[in-house]
C-alpha cells in the first residue's frame, strides 16, 4: 500500500503497524513523535495503531536548533 | 552569595541559555554546552530523514534527565504551524516549556506580532510554558505577559548577526514594566554583548550563533558564560554614576609641596 511519510510517497507493505514500520525504517520509537494524519500518536499505541492506504504520517525528532 | 535564575518555578544557577544549531557536529554541540554552564539548552522539531539509516540523535548527547530541553518553533510563519510544533515537542516527553518564535520575514526573521500572540493564547490555554521571541518593544512584551507568558525574549538585534543590543534603552523599559524574566533573544555577537545584558537587569541571554559560529566554539562558550558572570556580578554590585569630569582616587591631604 501507499503511504505519504514525510511528504514523501513510500510503498510499504499491507496492514502494517505503526511500531512494524518504526522497526523496517530503523527508527527508535523513543526519540521520535508521530502525526498520523494530523493526529499525534501516543508511543504506547505504536503497537496497535494499523496503516492503511492513503495515510500521511509526519515523524519528528529534536535536531539543533536555536 | 546564592543568585537564581528563576523560570516557571524552576532554578538555575545559569543564567544562559544555549541553541544546539550550527555546530560542527553532536560532540562539538555537547562540549560547547559543558564549557557553557548553560541549563536550559534550545532545539528545533524537523522530520526525520527516513532514508537515511543514520540514526544518531541530538538527545544522545544532551540528556534531557541534566539540561532542561527547550523546543523552539523556528521556521513556523504562522500560528497554526506554531502550535502545531509545540504539541508535536511536548509529545517527546521534554516538559511544556517551548521557545514560541513566529517569523515574520525570511530576511530580518523578525517576528510577527500577531501571530505570535495569536499562537502564546493557545499554548497558554492548553497548559505550556510559553517563552516567546519578540522585538525589542515594551508594548508587545507586555501584551504577552498578559496572556500568561513565563517570560518575554526581546531581540538584542537580528537572529544571527552578532550586531549586540541595538536598543539598550527599549530593553531598559521593558525591564522596568516586566513582571516576568527577560531574556534577551538573538543577535548577540560576543560576551561583552552578553555582559551588557546583564548589566541592564536582563535576567538571561540565549544565544546559539555566536557560540557555534566562533571560530573556536568551544573558547567563545567560556568566553559567554563569564561574560554573564562579569555582567550580572556588575549588577548586583551596582555601578557608580557616569560623571562628565574626574573625581581623584588618591587623597588630596599629604600631597608634598
Amino acid at each position: 500500500m501507499k503511504l505519504k511519510i514525510n511528504g514523501e510517497e513510500r510503498e510499504i507493505a499491507d496492514g502494517l503497524t505503526l511500531a512494524a514500520l518504526l522497526e523496517d525504517l530503523k527508527i527508535r520509537p523513543a526519540r521520535v513523535v508521530i502525526e498520523h494524519n494530523r493526529e499525534i500518536v501516543a508511543r504506547e499505541a505504536y503497537g496497535v495503531t494499523r496503516l492503511a492506504e492513503g495515510d500521511t504520517l509526519e515523524i519528528v525528532h529534536f535536531v539543533g536548533g536555536g | 552569595m546564592e543568585d537564581f535564575f528563576e523560570i516557571a518555578g524552576n532554578k538555575y544557577r545559569s543564567r544562559l541559555i544555549v541553541g544546539t544549531g550550527k555546530y560542527k557536529n553532536f560532540e562539538e554541540t555537547r562540549r560547547a554546552i559543558e564549557v557553557s554552564g548553560a541549563e536550559i539548552v534550545t532545539v528545533a522539531v524537523r522530520r526525520v530523514n527516513i532514508t537515511d539509516p543514520n540514526k544518531e540523535n541530538l538527545l544522545d548527547y544532551l540528556d534531557p534527565k541534566k539540561f532542561t530541553i527547550l523546543p523552539n518553533t523556528a521556521g513556523c510563519y504562522n500560528a497554526e504551524d506554531a502550535v502545531r510544533t509545540c504539541r508535536l515537542a511536548r509529545e517527546a516527553g521534554v516538559g511544556k516549556l517551548v521557545k514560541l518564535e513566529v517569523i515574520g520575514d525570511d530576511k530580518t526573521l523578525f517576528p510577527d506580532v500577531p501571530a505570535t500572540i495569536e499562537a502564546a493564547k493557545i499554548l497558554v490555554k492548553e497548559g505550556f510554558v510559553v517563552l516567546p521571541y519578540i522585538n525589542d518593544d515594551p508594548i508587545t512584551a507586555k501584551r504577552l505577559e498578559e496572556i500568561g507568558c513565563a517570560a518575554v525574549m526581546p531581540l538584542a538585534a537580528p537572529i544571527g548577526s552578532g550586531l549586540g543590543i541595538r536598543n539598550p534603552y527599549n530593553i531598559r523599559i521593558i525591564l522596568e514594566q516586566a513582571k516576568v524574566p527577560v531574556i534577551v533573544d538573538a543577535g548577540v555577537g560576543t560576551a561583552s554583548d552578553a555582559a551588557m545584558a546583564m548589566e541592564l537587569g536582563c535576567h538571561g541571554v540565549l544565544m546559539n550563533t555566536a557560540i557555534a559560529s566562533a571560530k573556536d566554539p568551544i573558547l567563545m562558550a567560556e568566553a559567554m558564560r563569564l561574560g554573564i558572570e562579569a555582567g550580572r556580578k556588575a549588577y548586583l554590585a551596582g555601578r557608580i554614576p557616569k560623571k562628565l569630569y574626574a573625581t581623584a582616587s588618591s587623597p588630596l591631604e599629604g600631597v608634598l609641596s
